[in-house]
Formats: C-alpha cells, sequence, structure tokens
C-alpha cells in the first residue's frame, strides 16, 4: 500500500486495477489549496479517494484562487447554462460586469500585495450583496461578473447599486496603517427572452454598458433597458394549451378549450 | 408589380426547417414560372449551402467587403432558383453594425427589379440582424412546429415584430405536423393568444395567415442525407406537396395584395 507523506512528491505514482496513474502534481496542487483533510481521511487509490481527487481538481480549475470566487472558465460555463435557462423559461436573468476604478493608483500608491486585499474585499462584498443563488467571478484584473438567474427588470437596478453602495462605503484596511477606499464601474445587460443567444454576445452587451458607465464619470451603474421580448406565464400557458389540447386522448374534447367571446376582451 | 415581392423566412426557435422551407418554397415557387432568387441572411451560422450541396467560391461576405461584385455570388441552385449564400461562420456579421445595415438594403433594392420573388432565409432568434433582415421584407413568414418552446418562440417573434415594426400581419408555417388539421389548429391558437396579449398603440389588429402545414415526414430527413432539394429528391411525398400548397397560397396572397394595391413598401 502506497504511504503518503504529509508532502506529496512530484513522482507519486498510484497503482488503480493494474494501472499506474501519475498523482504527485495534482496532489501537491491540491495540497496547497489547503485539501489535505480528505488526502489523509481516506484510502489512496480507493473509489472514494479517486472521486474527491477528481472534485479537487474541479474545484482547483474553476476557482480564482486570489478571491476564491470562481474564475472567468466557470463563469462563462454558467452564462450558457442560464442562456438555456432563460430561453426555456422565459425568466428574466441579468448579467453585472464590474471594474474597479482607477485600480492602477491603488497599486501605484499603496503596492500591488495592498492591491490583491482591495480585490479580495471586493470580491467578498459583491458575494455578500447578491442571493446564494448567483454566480459571482472575478473574470481577470480588477473586473468582476456576477449572474443573477430570475432577476426581474425592476429589480435588477436595486441590486447593482446595493453592490457599488456597499463597496463605496467601506473602509479596505490593507495594513494598520493603510485605509484604502474604491468605488466601481457596473454594466449589466438582460439575456433576451425566448430566445437562444450566446455567452459571447450577451458579456459582449453587458461591456458595452461597463464602458458607458466609465466615460460618464466611474462610481455609478449602466444597465442596458427592459428586455424587449415578455412572454408571461399566462400568454405561455394558453400557448402550449394548443400542443396539449391535439393530443390524442385531448381530441374528443373541446378542440379550442381556451377561446371564448371574453378572449377579446382587454385584460 | 414592379421588381421582386421579398418574403423574410424567420423563426424563432432554430432548427425547426427554416432554412428546408426556404430551399424547398423557392423550387415551388421556380416551378409555377417564379423568378426566384434566396439570400441567405443567417450570417452568422449559415447553412443553405449544405442543404443546396453547394460550394460557392464567392459569397455575401466577398461582396460586402467589395471584393468581388455581386453578380458573383449569385449561383444557380439545383431547383432552378438563384442563391447568394452567406458562407459559413461569419461571426463578424453576427452583430448589426452600420455597415452590415447598409450592405444588406444595398443588396435588396440591387435585386428587387431582377426577380419576381427574394427569399431572406434570416438567423433564428431575435436579433438585432433577424429584426433588421425582417424589415427589409415586404412580408414576413415564420415558422414553427407544433412543440411548446417552438411555439413560443414563434409567439415571441410576431409579438416583438408587431411591437417594434408595427407590423400587423404575419404568415405562418407549421412543420412537422403529425395529424391533419394540426397545423390550423396551432395557428387558430396563436392568433387567438395575439388577440388577446399583443395590442398595438394605434389599435390596429394583427393578422396571422396561416399559409399551411408541413406534414412530419422522413422523406425530409432523408433528402437532407442525401444532400438534395425535397422537392426533387422525393416530390411525391407529403412534406414536397405540403409545400407546393404553401406555394400556392403564397402566390395568391401575393396576388391578391397587389390587385388591392395594398402592398406597401418597406
Amino acid at each position: 500500500m502506497l504511504q503518503l507523506s504529509s508532502f506529496a512528491r512530484e513522482a507519486t505514482v498510484i497503482t488503480v486495477g493494474g494501472h499506474t496513474l501519475q498523482v504527485g502534481l495534482a496532489l501537491q496542487l491540491l495540497e496547497r489549496a489547503g485539501q489535505h483533510d480528505w488526502m489523509a481521511r481516506l484510502e489512496p487509490g480507493s473509489p472514494a479517494w479517486l472521486q474527491a481527487l477528481v472534485d479537487g481538481l474541479c474545484m482547483l480549475s474553476s476557482r480564482d484562487p486570489l478571491t476564491g470566487l470562481f474564475n472567468r472558465r466557470q463563469f462563462e460555463a454558467s452564462l450558457d447554462s442560464e442562456i438555456d435557462r432563460v430561453a426555456r423559461t422565459g425568466e428574466s436573468a441579468l448579467l453585472l460586469l464590474l471594474d474597479i476604478d482607477h485600480f492602477k493608483r491603488v497599486n501605484d500608491t499603496y503596492g500591488h500585495a495592498a492591491g490583491d486585499v482591495v480585490i479580495r474585499h471586493i470580491g467578498k462584498a459583491l458575494q455578500e450583496c447578491v442571493r446564494p443563488m448567483d454566480t459571482v467571478a472575478r473574470l481577470g484584473g480588477e473586473e468582476f461578473g456576477a449572474v443573477l438567474p430570475n432577476c426581474p427588470a425592476s429589480f435588477g437596478q436595486a441590486v447593482a447599486d446595493r453592490v457599488r453602495q456597499a463597496i463605496e462605503s467601506t473602509m479596505v484596511t490593507a495594513a494598520p496603517d493603510q485605509q484604502i477606499t474604491v468605488t466601481v464601474s457596473v454594466g449589466g445587460a438582460f439575456a433576451p427572452l425566448w430566445v437562444r443567444s450566446s455567452s459571447h454576445l450577451w458579456m459582449e452587451r453587458a461591456d458595452q454598458q461597463l464602458y458607458r458607465a466609465k466615460a460618464a464619470g466611474r462610481n455609478r451603474i449602466c444597465l442596458e433597458s427592459q428586455p424587449r421580448s415578455e412572454v408571461s406565464n399566462e400568454e405561455r400557458e394558453m400557448l402550449f394549451s394548443a400542443v396539449s389540447a391535439f393530443m390524442p386522448d385531448a381530441m374528443d374534447s373541446s378542440m379550442d378549450p381556451t377561446l371564448d367571446a371574453s378572449m377579446d376582451a382587454a385584460p | 408589380m414592379s421588381g421582386a415581392h421579398i418574403l423574410a423566412i424567420t423563426s424563432g426557435k432554430g432548427g425547426v426547417g427554416k432554412t428546408m422551407l426556404s430551399a424547398n418554397l423557392a423550387t415551388a415557387l421556380a416551378r409555377r414560372g417564379e423568378r426566384v432568387l434566396v439570400i441567405d441572411a443567417d450570417l452568422g451560422l449559415a447553412n443553405l449551402d449544405v442543404v443546396l450541396n453547394l460550394h460557392p467560391r464567392t459569397t455575401l461576405h466577398d461582396v460586402f467587403t467589395g471584393q468581388a461584385p455581386l453578380d458573383q455570388a449569385v449561383i444557380d441552385a439545383p431547383g432552378g432558383f438563384q442563391v447568394m449564400l452567406a458562407g459559413s461562420g461569419l461571426i463578424e456579421y453576427s452583430r448589426l453594425t452600420p455597415q452590415v445595415r447598409e450592405q444588406l438594403a444595398l443588396l435588396l433594392d440591387t435585386v428587387r427589379p431582377r426577380y419576381d420573388r427574394v427569399l431572406i432565409d434570416t438567423g433564428a432568434g431575435i436579433s438585432d440582424i433577424v429584426l433588421y433582415a425582417v424589415s427589409l421584407a415586404d412580408e414576413v413568414l415564420v415558422i414553427a412546429t407544433p412543440e411548446p418552446t417552438a411555439l413560443a418562440d414563434a409567439y415571441a417573434t410576431i409579438k416583438v415584430l408587431a411591437m417594434q415594426q408595427g407590423r400587423t400581419s404575419t404568415m405562418l408555417v407549421v412543420n412537422q405536423t403529425q395529424r391533419p388539421g394540426e397545423g390550423r389548429h396551432v395557428a387558430t391558437q396563436l392568433q387567438a393568444v395575439i388577440q388577446r396579449f399583443v395590442h398595438l398603440a394605434d389599435g390596429a389588429s394583427i393578422t396571422l395567415q396561416a399559409l399551411g402545414e408541413i406534414a412530419l415526414d422522413t422523406s425530409v430527413r432523408q433528402s437532407v442525407q442525401k444532400r438534395q432539394l425535397l422537392m426533387l429528391a422525393y416530390p411525391g411525398s407529403d412534406a414536397a406537396s405540403d409545400i407546393r400548397e404553401i406555394a400556392r397560397r403564397l402566390a395568391e396572397a401575393t396576388a391578391a395584395a397587389a390587385a388591392a394595391g395594398l402592398q406597401s413598401p418597406p
């Protein structure tokens, strides 16, 4: 049986079903990410151990190491699945892009270590301002993103403003004698309802709004106006009854169960 | 009628047979003696070239970038009509820039006098570019299948066209119907939902013109696999005869509109 030392060596191999697997590098990466717990608890090479290894690597490849938020790769995957969901359900979903204003000045004035503290702080503030179901990511540099599923258009501005205010009103302590305040600009766009768009175009639309917010003086929010095709639940149900009414077993009942005189009345 | 009648063929949802209909409807109209041009305006994800098994050397992309004259991009298709193909994967056209806008309008102005009918095969969905392509057309045909998501997407398209472009008339084709009358039933229901929920500021009502249905028919898939037009490979199939009927109704509708002087330029 293989003995795992407290330090996984790069050359570490295990044997599973007669096959030799090189797991040293993977274990080193996971150990550095603070995943020794399961490595010590589980039996090396067992199915549970292998599953934990796969899970651990998935976690590493989807996270940003500095903030612990999702990274761009995972964020784009979330956008894709959200687009699919919006196309099916017609629920409104909002994409927010955040960029720290004049971040270069923070780095130049206080140093990169202080810059890292600011980035971590913003990531945490953003995460705290949204719901647990929302996906928050650091997209690179000083840019962050959030996808908010099932977010009505009337709600978008309020969420974005909550984030902006929370960041503006907080002092970040980078070192005992370093109090830094930063602001963010926010751009947002809703996924087009009932339409299979692409994550690329969605990002681009939100990015255009972010650019507008920057150009208009920073520390502000620009959201793309209301999604333009709204199909309510009521409309959907009435539409779908057309399909179900034509099923063989429903044929004998009324052909057009929803067609009645009240229909022409304005809602 | 002065110049071609321009018909945009669109669908909310992708994969409901939009390009299949464009190519085979063009064939059926050509058989009726019309001079037909199909423009592949599915600029981001074109596949009319695949359906027609054509490998054009010159595409719309070359025309739009000034690398080739328009005539060079007009190709004879197997069904007795002509096509202008987008060329696959021209992602730069998936967004409506002022250049694309201008080029499309110019293209239609140029081809209009030369044909009786121009069919614009648009992309799926309700992107800016689809809405713009549709806005250039005299009439729009929405194709859907009797499946909830396709129906909802078709409805959203009709609604957006009414609200944004003031289109009070939309043609509908229901594809892949499994029973006779299913298409008519779907059209009736769509019309009812529109009447109830879509209200224009000027109080105009929106009419859905049901052009017909296309039966679910294995010969459609077989023709695609053979990379041949349904109308040529299986002219005796149910689907082919449905498409001939749609062509007949379309020609009648156009003639009636022309006679009534209702045809308005875009």
